[in-house]
């Protein structure tokens, strides 16, 4: 019996293959049936020290709809953070006013830290440029959903996989479900050497390439994702690698037709606007897989019973 | 060469220490107000050759123990009480080192709030640790400590 009452959802690392089943499997329910007033006189608090739009969104629209309520901010310029309160004050602070907190902050390991303070359930909306568990979750959802499993699929994880944080969480991820992975990026942005340590202790079977063009026929999800100009200490650094890639509709003309492109979003130019209406492109609904998924990792941290 | 200048009445004595990190070690243990002993290149028959520590008056915390666990893995601890060997010890690494070592990835959130480190010890030889917070991997020529 999995129970997810109380826990912190910070990294994909501290979820086992059957916990992630687990959450996947709730989120079908959620898409199932209607639960209006599953968390009814709940309060989730969102602190959003870095600019955010779907998992923010995601995360007040999942909350409102299973009859909970939200309050929080979305600028840390707009709390007592500028003022010079530490983490730690502010997470002693606002536990007391709400049951679980969603928290998106610049730095590494700060979910972590937020959940050792904190006596509700810390949800992990992004620390940093390390983990992301919940876009992680939701990309496995879509997986799951556009291929009928996750097992045994070729995964192209594409762009900045150095400071890409959803690069970093998926890739753990798939390591739990037998996954042929390939790693595509500018020599400058290559996947970190820990990730990759990581998968080849665990025997995980991985490539790492510089262009798609020759691995396309064989790949069944193509992860594309941004190249993060906030991240880059040098901006010359970012000027020389932010066109690296570019998919169009030439690309893929010998993928697999059931091939499905995914994007954590927001793209800037790396997926051209032409791709929308192909039947590869996954990443709206990808995006809209955060509501069934952010809803049963609340339902679930907060205990409740469907 | 048994006796080494000094025995001592109540202290620690750090022996099996690779000559290479004696004086590492040394520093490691800060200011000493009491007798200290450093004899190094000793002949070992473990070793080849050795280094080794005796400190007055001074016991190990268990912080201590760690960092030179972490320099020197197969170093033995002696502890001295009224001029006899009270407890004699292998170092021995914990799978959580708390605030021993610093976070190397300068994003780290320990970096800038006040909070004790922690890694766990993924690989004991060659040493492997992945910090609690950040989840960075470090290896053993990497290790900065505290």
């Amino acid at each position: 019996m999995i129970n997810f009452k109380g826990k912190n959802i910070i990294s994909m690392h501290d979820l086992s293959k059957q916990e992630i089943i687990h959450i996947l499997k709730t989120a079908e329910c959620m898409e199932k049936k209607k639960y209006y007033d599953l968390l009814k006189g709940k309060i989730l608090a969102t602190l959003f020290f870095e600019p955010s739009t779907r998992t923010k969104l995601s995360f007040h629209s999942a909350m409102k709809q299973l009859g909970g309520s939200t309050i929080g901010f979305s600028d840390a310029q707009t709390s007592s953070t500028t003022k010079g309160e530490s983490l730690h004050d502010t997470i002693r602070m606002v536990e007391q006013y709400c049951d679980a907190i969603v928290m998106r902050h610049p730095l590494d390991g700060s979910a972590r830290l937020a959940a050792e303070i904190a006596s509700v359930p810390v949800i992990n909306g992004g620390d940093g440029k390390n983990q992301h568990p919940t876009q992680t979750l939701l990309d496995l959802y879509t997986i799951k959903k556009t291929q009928g499993k996750i097992s045994k699929l070729h995964v192209a994880i594409l762009g900045d996989l150095k400071y890409g944080r959803t690069a970093h969480s998926l890739a753990t991820a798939l390591s739990l479900f037998d996954c042929k992975l390939s790693f595509i990026s500018p020599p400058s942005l290559r996947m970190p050497r820990q990730i990759c340590d990581e998968l080849t202790e665990k025997n995980i079977h991985f490539t790492e390439h510089e262009s798609v063009e020759k691995i396309i026929p064989d790949i069944d999800i193509l992860y594309s994702t941004r190249i993060q100009r906030e991240r880059f200490p040098d901006p010359r650094e970012y000027e020389m690698v932010k066109n690296a890639f570019i998919l169009d509709t030439p690309l893929f003309k010998n993928a697999k037709p059931t091939l499905k492109l995914l994007h954590p979003l927001p793209r800037v130019n790396e997926i051209t606007t032409n791709m929308d209406a192909t039947p590869y492109a996954s990443y709206f609904e990808q995006a809209g897989n955060g509501i069934p998924i952010r809803k049963a990792v609340l339902a679930l941290v907060l205990g409740a019973k469907l | 060469m048994k006796t080494l200048v000094h025995n001592l009445e109540n202290g620690t004595v750090i022996d099996h220490i690779p000559p290479e990190i004696t004086f590492h070690v040394w520093n490691l243990l800060g200011k000493q107000h009491d007798v200290v002993v450093v004899g190094n290149h000793l002949p070992s028959k473990r070793m080849g050759k050795k280094g080794i520590i005796k400190i007055a008056n001074k016991f190990l915390s268990e912080a201590e123990a760690n960092k030179i666990t972490l320099l020197a893995p197969h170093a033995t601890v002696s502890v001295i009480k009224e001029g006899k060997v009270f407890h004699k010890y292998k170092l021995s690494l914990p799978s959580l080192l708390k605030g021993v070592i610093t976070c190397i990835n300068p994003n780290c959130i320990t970096r800038h709030e006040q909070r004790e480190t922690a890694f766990k010890v993924i690989q004991e030889n060659p040493l492997k640790v992945r910090c609690l917070y950040c989840e960075l991997l470090i290896h053993s020529q990497e290790i900065v400590l505290s």
